[in-house]
Protein backbone atom coordinates (compact mmCIF):
# COMPACT_ATOMS: atom_id res chain seq x y z
CA UNK A 1 0.00 0.00 0.00
CA UNK A 2 2.91 2.50 -0.67
CA UNK A 3 0.90 4.57 -3.37
CA UNK A 4 -0.51 7.56 -1.52
CA UNK A 5 -4.07 8.75 -2.20
CA UNK A 6 -4.77 12.46 -2.82
CA UNK A 7 -6.85 12.11 0.58
CA UNK A 8 -4.21 11.73 3.08
CA UNK A 9 -7.26 10.98 5.60
CA UNK A 10 -8.03 8.01 3.29
CA UNK A 11 -4.25 6.97 3.72
CA UNK A 12 -4.34 6.93 7.21
CA UNK A 13 -7.67 5.02 7.47
CA UNK A 14 -5.98 2.14 6.17
CA UNK A 15 -2.63 2.11 7.48
CA UNK A 16 -4.95 2.29 10.34
CA UNK A 17 -7.13 -0.37 10.46
CA UNK A 18 -4.10 -2.82 8.27
CA UNK A 19 -2.36 -2.26 11.77
CA UNK A 20 -5.05 -3.06 13.89
CA UNK A 21 -5.34 -6.51 12.06
CA UNK A 22 -2.10 -6.86 12.53
CA UNK A 23 -2.51 -6.33 15.89
CA UNK A 24 -4.91 -9.09 15.95
CA UNK A 25 -2.44 -11.42 14.36
CA UNK A 26 0.22 -10.91 17.04
CA UNK A 27 -2.01 -11.64 19.84
CA UNK A 28 -3.78 -14.61 17.86
CA UNK A 29 0.10 -16.25 17.33
CA UNK A 30 1.26 -15.34 21.16
CA UNK A 31 -2.57 -17.26 22.40
CA UNK A 32 -2.01 -20.10 20.36
CA UNK A 33 2.18 -20.31 21.23
CA UNK A 34 0.71 -20.03 24.95
CA UNK A 35 -1.82 -23.10 24.44
CA UNK A 36 0.88 -24.88 22.85
CA UNK A 37 2.85 -24.63 25.50
CA UNK A 38 0.14 -25.52 28.10
CA UNK A 39 -0.60 -28.34 26.40
CA UNK A 40 3.19 -29.89 26.31
CA UNK A 41 3.47 -28.66 29.96
CA UNK A 42 -0.10 -29.59 31.02
CA UNK A 43 -0.38 -26.01 32.65
CA UNK A 44 -3.97 -25.05 34.16
CA UNK A 45 -2.47 -21.66 33.96
CA UNK A 46 -1.38 -21.13 31.07
CA UNK A 47 -4.48 -22.63 29.51
CA UNK A 48 -6.49 -20.04 32.04
CA UNK A 49 -4.54 -17.29 30.48
CA UNK A 50 -5.22 -18.46 26.99
CA UNK A 51 -8.98 -18.71 27.59
CA UNK A 52 -8.73 -15.08 29.27
CA UNK A 53 -7.12 -13.89 25.92
CA UNK A 54 -10.67 -14.61 24.05
CA UNK A 55 -12.47 -11.91 24.91
CA UNK A 56 -9.43 -9.25 23.52
CA UNK A 57 -9.59 -10.98 20.44
CA UNK A 58 -13.20 -10.71 20.04
CA UNK A 59 -13.23 -6.94 21.07
CA UNK A 60 -10.79 -6.50 18.17
CA UNK A 61 -12.60 -8.50 15.65
CA UNK A 62 -15.83 -6.33 16.31
CA UNK A 63 -13.92 -2.76 16.18
CA UNK A 64 -11.83 -4.03 13.26
CA UNK A 65 -14.97 -4.49 11.31
CA UNK A 66 -16.95 -1.67 12.92
CA UNK A 67 -13.60 0.85 10.76
CA UNK A 68 -14.41 -1.19 8.27
CA UNK A 69 -17.84 -0.37 7.68
CA UNK A 70 -17.32 2.95 8.23
CA UNK A 71 -14.59 3.24 5.80
CA UNK A 72 -16.68 1.23 2.63
CA UNK A 73 -19.86 3.57 3.63
CA UNK A 74 -17.51 7.15 3.25
CA UNK A 75 -15.06 5.96 1.07
CA UNK A 76 -16.34 3.75 -1.95
CA UNK A 77 -13.14 2.40 -2.31
CA UNK A 78 -12.25 0.78 -5.71
CA UNK A 79 -10.01 -1.55 -7.49
CA UNK A 80 -6.80 -2.32 -5.13
CA UNK A 81 -8.52 -0.31 -2.22
CA UNK A 82 -11.58 -2.85 -1.97
CA UNK A 83 -10.15 -5.61 -2.38
CA UNK A 84 -7.70 -4.72 0.60
CA UNK A 85 -10.60 -3.96 2.46
CA UNK A 86 -12.75 -7.25 2.13
CA UNK A 87 -9.52 -8.83 2.60
CA UNK A 88 -9.37 -7.49 5.91
CA UNK A 89 -12.86 -8.43 6.51
CA UNK A 90 -12.17 -12.04 5.65
CA UNK A 91 -8.58 -12.49 7.29
CA UNK A 92 -10.26 -10.39 10.98
CA UNK A 93 -12.72 -13.51 10.97
CA UNK A 94 -10.36 -16.37 10.37
CA UNK A 95 -7.67 -14.74 12.78
CA UNK A 96 -10.74 -14.53 15.25
CA UNK A 97 -11.37 -18.60 14.78
CA UNK A 98 -7.99 -19.58 14.88
CA UNK A 99 -8.37 -17.75 18.19
CA UNK A 100 -11.21 -19.74 19.01
CA UNK A 101 -9.28 -22.50 18.19
CA UNK A 102 -6.68 -21.45 20.69
CA UNK A 103 -8.96 -21.66 23.40
CA UNK A 104 -10.38 -24.65 22.69
CA UNK A 105 -7.33 -26.06 22.76
CA UNK A 106 -6.60 -24.20 26.42
CA UNK A 107 -10.07 -25.92 27.08
CA UNK A 108 -9.52 -29.81 26.34
CA UNK A 109 -6.06 -29.16 27.96
CA UNK A 110 -8.22 -28.68 31.62
CA UNK A 111 -10.43 -30.97 30.62
CA UNK A 112 -7.76 -33.48 30.06
CA UNK A 113 -6.04 -32.27 33.64
CA UNK A 114 -9.07 -32.83 35.65
CA UNK A 115 -9.45 -36.01 34.18
CA UNK A 116 -5.65 -37.33 35.64
CA UNK A 117 -5.08 -38.92 32.23
CA UNK A 118 -2.21 -36.46 31.05
CA UNK A 119 0.99 -38.31 32.04
CA UNK A 120 0.26 -41.79 29.51
CA UNK A 121 -0.91 -40.12 26.07
CA UNK A 122 1.20 -39.17 22.88
CA UNK A 123 0.61 -35.42 23.12
CA UNK A 124 4.38 -34.55 22.64
CA UNK A 125 3.12 -36.30 19.31
CA UNK A 126 1.05 -33.19 18.86
CA UNK A 127 3.72 -30.90 19.06
CA UNK A 128 5.01 -31.33 15.60
CA UNK A 129 1.63 -30.37 13.66
CA UNK A 130 0.83 -27.33 16.24
CA UNK A 131 4.59 -25.93 15.84
CA UNK A 132 4.59 -26.32 11.94
CA UNK A 133 0.22 -24.87 12.33
CA UNK A 134 1.73 -21.43 14.89
CA UNK A 135 4.54 -21.02 12.29
CA UNK A 136 2.64 -21.33 9.19
CA UNK A 137 0.22 -18.49 10.72
CA UNK A 138 3.00 -16.23 11.50
CA UNK A 139 3.93 -16.64 8.14
CA UNK A 140 0.88 -15.48 6.96
CA UNK A 141 0.66 -12.77 9.37
CA UNK A 142 4.35 -11.40 7.70
CA UNK A 143 3.25 -11.89 3.63
CA UNK A 144 -0.09 -10.25 4.41
CA UNK A 145 1.75 -7.30 6.24
CA UNK A 146 4.34 -7.31 2.91
CA UNK A 147 1.14 -8.40 0.16
CA UNK A 148 4.29 -10.87 -0.38
CA UNK A 149 2.72 -13.13 -3.16
CA UNK A 150 5.43 -16.07 -3.80
CA UNK A 151 5.18 -16.55 0.35
CA UNK A 152 1.54 -17.02 0.06
CA UNK A 153 1.85 -19.91 -2.76
CA UNK A 154 4.72 -21.31 -0.21
CA UNK A 155 2.27 -21.15 2.26
CA UNK A 156 -0.67 -22.72 0.33
CA UNK A 157 1.90 -25.51 -0.02
CA UNK A 158 3.01 -26.43 2.90
CA UNK A 159 -0.95 -27.05 4.84
CA UNK A 160 -0.59 -29.84 3.33
CA UNK A 161 1.81 -31.44 5.65
CA UNK A 162 0.04 -30.64 8.60
CA UNK A 163 -3.25 -32.33 7.09
CA UNK A 164 -0.45 -35.26 6.83
CA UNK A 165 0.74 -35.15 10.48
CA UNK A 166 -3.03 -34.57 11.75
CA UNK A 167 -4.20 -38.18 9.99
CA UNK A 168 -1.22 -39.72 11.67
CA UNK A 169 -1.70 -38.16 14.86
CA UNK A 170 -5.90 -40.12 14.65
CA UNK A 171 -4.25 -43.08 13.78
CA UNK A 172 -1.73 -42.91 16.56
CA UNK A 173 -5.09 -42.40 18.88
CA UNK A 174 -6.77 -45.39 17.29
CA UNK A 175 -4.07 -47.79 19.01
CA UNK A 176 -3.65 -46.18 22.19
CA UNK A 177 -7.82 -46.19 22.53
CA UNK A 178 -7.56 -49.61 21.39
CA UNK A 179 -5.28 -51.08 23.66
CA UNK A 180 -6.58 -49.31 26.89
CA UNK A 181 -10.67 -48.38 26.54
CA UNK A 182 -9.78 -46.14 29.84
CA UNK A 183 -7.86 -43.55 27.79
CA UNK A 184 -10.82 -42.84 25.75
CA UNK A 185 -12.30 -40.18 26.87
CA UNK A 186 -8.62 -38.21 27.22
CA UNK A 187 -7.80 -39.59 23.87
CA UNK A 188 -10.91 -38.20 22.02
CA UNK A 189 -10.01 -34.76 24.27
CA UNK A 190 -6.31 -35.02 22.38
CA UNK A 191 -8.40 -35.79 18.64
CA UNK A 192 -10.17 -32.38 19.37
CA UNK A 193 -6.88 -30.80 20.02
CA UNK A 194 -5.53 -32.41 16.90
CA UNK A 195 -8.27 -30.74 15.15
CA UNK A 196 -8.30 -27.34 16.43
CA UNK A 197 -4.35 -27.08 15.18
CA UNK A 198 -5.56 -28.91 12.18
CA UNK A 199 -7.70 -25.84 11.87
CA UNK A 200 -5.39 -22.82 12.45
CA UNK A 201 -3.86 -24.33 9.50
CA UNK A 202 -6.56 -24.61 7.38
CA UNK A 203 -6.89 -20.57 8.87
CA UNK A 204 -2.98 -19.43 7.89
CA UNK A 205 -4.09 -20.48 4.61
CA UNK A 206 -7.20 -18.70 3.77
CA UNK A 207 -5.38 -15.82 5.38
CA UNK A 208 -2.37 -16.62 2.44
CA UNK A 209 -4.81 -17.01 -0.38
CA UNK A 210 -6.63 -13.23 0.24
CA UNK A 211 -2.61 -12.02 -0.67
CA UNK A 212 -3.29 -12.82 -3.75
CA UNK A 213 -6.90 -11.74 -4.02
CA UNK A 214 -5.59 -8.77 -2.90
CA UNK A 215 -2.34 -7.99 -5.11
CA UNK A 216 -3.68 -10.25 -8.13
CA UNK A 217 -7.40 -9.66 -8.00
CA UNK A 218 -8.01 -13.31 -8.17
CA UNK A 219 -10.13 -15.72 -5.93
CA UNK A 220 -7.82 -18.62 -5.41
CA UNK A 221 -10.59 -20.17 -2.80
CA UNK A 222 -11.21 -23.97 -4.00
CA UNK A 223 -8.20 -23.81 -6.88
CA UNK A 224 -6.21 -26.43 -7.26
CA UNK A 225 -2.32 -25.45 -6.99
CA UNK A 226 -1.78 -25.34 -10.64
CA UNK A 227 -4.51 -22.40 -10.78
CA UNK A 228 -3.33 -20.80 -8.04
CA UNK A 229 0.23 -20.55 -8.85
CA UNK A 230 -0.67 -19.22 -12.43
CA UNK A 231 -2.92 -16.53 -10.58
CA UNK A 232 -0.09 -15.56 -8.26
CA UNK A 233 2.75 -14.82 -11.31
CA UNK B 1 -6.20 -1.85 -28.24
CA UNK B 2 -8.43 -4.21 -28.91
CA UNK B 3 -11.89 -3.47 -27.64
CA UNK B 4 -14.11 -5.15 -29.68
CA UNK B 5 -12.97 -8.62 -28.04
CA UNK B 6 -12.96 -6.49 -24.99
CA UNK B 7 -17.00 -6.29 -25.26
CA UNK B 8 -18.22 -9.17 -27.10
CA UNK B 9 -21.17 -7.33 -28.13
CA UNK B 10 -22.49 -5.96 -30.98
CA UNK B 11 -20.27 -2.33 -32.05
CA UNK B 12 -22.86 -0.10 -33.01
CA UNK B 13 -20.01 2.61 -33.07
CA UNK B 14 -16.82 1.99 -34.26
CA UNK B 15 -14.07 4.67 -34.03
CA UNK B 16 -10.90 3.83 -35.85
CA UNK B 17 -7.35 5.71 -35.70
CA UNK B 18 -9.30 8.43 -34.66
CA UNK B 19 -7.29 12.13 -34.13
CA UNK B 20 -8.69 15.47 -33.39
CA UNK B 21 -7.35 18.63 -32.93
CA UNK B 22 -8.37 22.17 -32.25
CA UNK B 23 -5.84 24.13 -34.27
CA UNK B 24 -2.61 22.77 -33.55
CA UNK B 25 -3.98 20.99 -30.31
CA UNK B 26 -3.91 17.57 -30.59
CA UNK B 27 -6.56 16.71 -28.55
CA UNK B 28 -7.31 13.01 -29.07
CA UNK B 29 -4.42 10.91 -30.20
CA UNK B 30 -5.42 7.86 -32.30
CA UNK B 31 -8.70 6.52 -30.38
CA UNK B 32 -9.38 3.00 -31.49
CA UNK B 33 -12.87 1.71 -29.86
CA UNK B 34 -15.88 0.09 -29.92
CA UNK B 35 -19.18 1.47 -28.53
CA UNK B 36 -21.31 -1.42 -27.94
CA UNK B 37 -25.17 -1.27 -29.19
CA UNK B 38 -27.84 -1.30 -26.24
CA UNK B 39 -25.38 -0.36 -23.68
CA UNK B 40 -24.39 2.32 -21.27
CA UNK B 41 -20.97 3.28 -22.32
CA UNK B 42 -18.88 5.48 -19.93
CA UNK B 43 -16.26 7.95 -20.77
CA UNK B 44 -14.47 8.56 -17.74
CA UNK B 45 -10.94 11.01 -16.48
CA UNK B 46 -9.53 14.23 -15.32
CA UNK B 47 -10.34 17.28 -16.95
CA UNK B 48 -8.81 17.95 -20.27
CA UNK B 49 -8.76 14.32 -21.10
CA UNK B 50 -10.35 14.56 -24.09
CA UNK B 51 -13.68 12.35 -22.82
CA UNK B 52 -16.60 15.65 -24.38
CA UNK B 53 -14.35 16.19 -27.47
CA UNK B 54 -14.97 12.84 -28.23
CA UNK B 55 -18.32 12.72 -27.91
CA UNK B 56 -18.70 15.49 -29.63
CA UNK B 57 -16.88 13.77 -32.59
CA UNK B 58 -20.03 11.52 -32.54
CA UNK B 59 -22.43 13.81 -33.96
CA UNK B 60 -20.52 16.07 -35.31
CA UNK B 61 -20.56 18.88 -32.62
CA UNK B 62 -17.34 20.30 -33.94
CA UNK B 63 -18.24 21.34 -37.27
CA UNK B 64 -19.52 24.32 -35.85
CA UNK B 65 -16.09 25.80 -35.48
CA UNK B 66 -13.85 26.00 -38.46
CA UNK B 67 -10.51 25.61 -36.21
CA UNK B 68 -11.39 21.53 -35.22
CA UNK B 69 -11.07 18.74 -37.39
CA UNK B 70 -11.15 15.08 -36.51
CA UNK B 71 -9.18 12.64 -39.09
CA UNK B 72 -10.09 8.97 -39.39
CA UNK B 73 -13.58 7.19 -38.92
CA UNK B 74 -16.49 6.97 -36.77
CA UNK B 75 -18.70 4.48 -38.18
CA UNK B 76 -22.30 4.05 -37.17
CA UNK B 77 -23.54 0.81 -38.15
CA UNK B 78 -20.28 0.54 -40.55
CA UNK B 79 -20.56 4.17 -42.29
CA UNK B 80 -18.29 6.70 -41.73
CA UNK B 81 -19.99 9.80 -40.41
CA UNK B 82 -17.35 11.75 -40.34
CA UNK B 83 -17.14 11.49 -44.29
CA UNK B 84 -21.33 11.34 -45.27
CA UNK B 85 -22.15 12.93 -47.38
CA UNK B 86 -25.79 12.98 -45.44
CA UNK B 87 -27.37 16.22 -44.03
CA UNK B 88 -25.62 16.61 -40.74
CA UNK B 89 -28.86 17.85 -39.02
CA UNK B 90 -29.98 14.03 -40.25
CA UNK B 91 -27.39 12.35 -37.95
CA UNK B 92 -28.11 14.50 -35.06
CA UNK B 93 -31.44 13.13 -35.45
CA UNK B 94 -30.18 9.84 -35.42
CA UNK B 95 -27.05 10.53 -32.80
CA UNK B 96 -28.72 12.69 -30.21
CA UNK B 97 -27.30 14.54 -27.69
CA UNK B 98 -28.15 16.21 -24.00
CA UNK B 99 -25.69 18.95 -22.67
CA UNK B 100 -24.65 19.63 -19.34
CA UNK B 101 -26.81 22.70 -18.09
CA UNK B 102 -30.47 21.64 -18.91
CA UNK B 103 -31.49 24.09 -22.34
CA UNK B 104 -35.15 23.91 -22.72
CA UNK B 105 -36.25 25.77 -25.58
CA UNK B 106 -38.08 28.98 -24.57
CA UNK B 107 -41.59 27.67 -25.70
CA UNK B 108 -44.25 25.26 -24.09
CA UNK B 109 -43.39 21.86 -22.59
CA UNK B 110 -45.63 20.22 -25.41
CA UNK B 111 -43.75 22.24 -27.51
CA UNK B 112 -39.95 21.76 -26.86
CA UNK B 113 -40.48 18.03 -27.25
CA UNK B 114 -42.98 18.88 -30.71
CA UNK B 115 -40.27 21.23 -32.24
CA UNK B 116 -37.82 18.82 -33.21
CA UNK B 117 -40.24 16.04 -34.06
CA UNK B 118 -42.05 18.46 -37.13
CA UNK B 119 -38.16 18.86 -38.25
CA UNK B 120 -38.16 15.57 -39.60
CA UNK B 121 -41.51 14.01 -39.34
CA UNK B 122 -44.87 15.33 -40.66
CA UNK B 123 -47.77 14.23 -37.80
CA UNK B 124 -51.18 15.15 -37.55
CA UNK B 125 -52.38 16.64 -34.41
CA UNK B 126 -53.09 13.34 -32.60
CA UNK B 127 -50.23 11.75 -33.99
CA UNK B 128 -48.25 14.32 -32.25
CA UNK B 129 -49.80 14.39 -29.47
CA UNK B 130 -49.31 10.73 -28.98
CA UNK B 131 -45.65 11.05 -29.55
CA UNK B 132 -44.97 14.30 -27.04
CA UNK B 133 -46.77 11.66 -24.16
CA UNK B 134 -44.56 8.84 -25.39
CA UNK B 135 -41.52 10.95 -25.40
CA UNK B 136 -42.35 12.47 -21.50
CA UNK B 137 -43.45 8.85 -20.59
CA UNK B 138 -39.90 7.27 -21.90
CA UNK B 139 -38.67 10.47 -19.74
CA UNK B 140 -40.39 9.61 -16.48
CA UNK B 141 -42.04 13.14 -17.18
CA UNK B 142 -45.41 12.64 -18.23
CA UNK B 143 -46.63 12.38 -14.89
CA UNK B 144 -45.23 15.16 -13.17
CA UNK B 145 -46.11 17.63 -16.50
CA UNK B 146 -49.38 16.03 -18.16
CA UNK B 147 -51.56 18.77 -16.39
CA UNK B 148 -49.22 21.86 -17.43
CA UNK B 149 -47.74 20.77 -20.87
CA UNK B 150 -48.75 24.38 -22.07
CA UNK B 151 -46.36 25.68 -19.30
CA UNK B 152 -43.08 27.07 -19.96
CA UNK B 153 -40.36 24.21 -20.57
CA UNK B 154 -38.16 26.47 -17.73
CA UNK B 155 -40.70 26.78 -15.42
CA UNK B 156 -39.85 23.18 -14.26
CA UNK B 157 -36.73 22.49 -11.76
CA UNK B 158 -33.62 21.62 -13.00
CA UNK B 159 -33.88 17.66 -13.03
CA UNK B 160 -37.30 17.90 -14.59
CA UNK B 161 -35.64 20.52 -17.17
CA UNK B 162 -33.35 17.72 -17.87
CA UNK B 163 -35.42 14.66 -18.41
CA UNK B 164 -37.58 17.37 -21.29
CA UNK B 165 -34.00 17.51 -22.56
CA UNK B 166 -34.10 13.86 -22.38
CA UNK B 167 -37.53 13.55 -23.78
CA UNK B 168 -36.86 15.91 -26.47
CA UNK B 169 -33.59 13.95 -27.39
CA UNK B 170 -35.81 11.13 -27.38
CA UNK B 171 -39.12 12.35 -28.93
CA UNK B 172 -37.22 12.02 -32.71
CA UNK B 173 -36.09 7.82 -32.25
CA UNK B 174 -32.88 8.40 -32.22
CA UNK B 175 -30.54 5.43 -32.19
CA UNK B 176 -27.50 6.88 -30.37
CA UNK B 177 -28.10 9.40 -26.86
CA UNK B 178 -24.95 10.82 -26.12
CA UNK B 179 -24.89 12.35 -22.57
CA UNK B 180 -22.41 15.50 -21.54
CA UNK B 181 -22.72 15.72 -17.95
CA UNK B 182 -26.06 15.11 -17.94
CA UNK B 183 -26.40 15.06 -13.81
CA UNK B 184 -23.65 17.71 -12.88
CA UNK B 185 -26.11 21.04 -12.69
CA UNK B 186 -28.66 18.09 -10.82
CA UNK B 187 -29.02 17.54 -6.80
CA UNK B 188 -28.83 13.88 -5.56
CA UNK B 189 -32.74 13.34 -6.17
CA UNK B 190 -32.69 14.66 -9.91
CA UNK B 191 -29.44 12.77 -10.51
CA UNK B 192 -30.72 9.55 -9.14
CA UNK B 193 -34.04 9.31 -11.43
CA UNK B 194 -31.85 10.56 -14.36
CA UNK B 195 -30.07 7.44 -13.96
CA UNK B 196 -32.73 4.99 -13.87
CA UNK B 197 -33.89 6.67 -17.27
CA UNK B 198 -30.67 5.76 -18.34
CA UNK B 199 -31.22 2.24 -17.45
CA UNK B 200 -34.16 1.93 -18.78
CA UNK B 201 -33.29 3.93 -21.85
CA UNK B 202 -30.60 1.26 -22.54
CA UNK B 203 -33.34 -0.90 -23.60
CA UNK B 204 -33.83 1.06 -26.96
CA UNK B 205 -30.95 3.11 -27.66
CA UNK B 206 -27.06 3.25 -27.45
CA UNK B 207 -26.03 5.45 -24.73
CA UNK B 208 -22.80 7.03 -24.72
CA UNK B 209 -22.31 9.48 -21.59
CA UNK B 210 -19.63 11.69 -20.11
CA UNK B 211 -18.94 12.34 -16.39
CA UNK B 212 -16.41 13.60 -14.04
CA UNK B 213 -18.10 11.73 -12.05
CA UNK B 214 -16.85 8.50 -10.98
CA UNK B 215 -19.10 6.70 -8.95
CA UNK B 216 -21.63 7.54 -11.45
CA UNK B 217 -19.77 6.19 -14.38
CA UNK B 218 -19.54 2.72 -11.85
CA UNK B 219 -23.41 2.97 -11.13
CA UNK B 220 -25.36 3.30 -14.87
CA UNK B 221 -22.49 2.47 -17.08
CA UNK B 222 -22.47 -1.36 -18.67
CA UNK B 223 -18.63 -0.18 -20.65
CA UNK B 224 -16.30 1.89 -19.08
CA UNK B 225 -13.48 4.31 -21.10
CA UNK B 226 -11.09 5.90 -19.24
CA UNK B 227 -8.99 8.83 -20.87
CA UNK B 228 -6.04 10.71 -19.71
CA UNK B 229 -5.01 13.61 -21.88
CA UNK B 230 -5.77 12.79 -25.22
CA UNK B 231 -5.47 8.78 -25.17
CA UNK B 232 -7.09 6.26 -24.01
CA UNK B 233 -5.74 4.39 -21.38
CA UNK B 234 -8.17 1.27 -20.80
CA UNK B 235 -11.40 0.20 -21.65
CA UNK B 236 -13.41 -2.52 -20.33
CA UNK B 237 -16.68 -4.06 -18.66
CA UNK B 238 -17.52 -1.46 -15.52
CA UNK B 239 -17.02 -4.12 -12.92
CA UNK B 240 -13.83 -5.26 -14.15
CA UNK B 241 -11.88 -1.37 -14.66
CA UNK B 242 -13.50 -0.24 -10.93
CA UNK B 243 -12.24 -4.08 -9.39
CA UNK B 244 -9.29 -4.91 -11.23
CA UNK B 245 -8.46 -2.47 -13.66
CA UNK B 246 -5.48 -4.01 -15.98
CA UNK B 247 -4.11 -1.00 -16.54
CA UNK B 248 -2.00 1.10 -12.97
CA UNK B 249 -3.01 4.62 -14.34
CA UNK B 250 -6.22 3.51 -14.50
CA UNK B 251 -6.32 2.08 -10.76
CA UNK B 252 -4.43 5.15 -9.60
CA UNK B 253 -7.47 7.64 -11.33
CA UNK B 254 -10.29 5.47 -9.52
CA UNK B 255 -8.46 4.97 -6.38
CA UNK B 256 -7.74 8.56 -6.00
CA UNK B 257 -4.17 8.40 -6.05
CA UNK B 258 -2.45 10.82 -8.56
CA UNK B 259 1.08 10.46 -7.56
Amino acid sequence: MADKHLSTQFDSELNTVSSRVMELGGLVESQLRLAIYALSQFSAESANQVIETELRVNGMELDIDRELSSIIARRQPTARDLRLLIAISKTTANLERAGDEAAKIARMVKSILHSGASRTLPSSDLRVAADLASGLLRKALDAFARLDTVAAVSILKEDDQIDAEFDGFVRKLITYMMEDPRTISASLDLLFIAKAIERVGDHAKNIAEFIIYIVKGADVRHSPMDQIESAAK
Amino acid sequence: MDTLSATREKSKISVKNLNFYYGKFHALKNINLEIPENKVTAFIGPSGCGKSTLLRVMNRMYELYPEQRAQGEVLLDGANLLTSKEDVALLRAKVGMVFQKPTPFPMSIYDNIAFGVKLFESLNASDMDERVEWALRKAALWGEVKDKLNQSGSSLSGGQQQRLCIARGIAIKPEVLLLDEPCSALDPISTAKVEELIAELKKDYTVVIVTHNMQQAARCSDYTAYMYLGDLVEFGATEEIFFKPKRKETEDYITGRFG
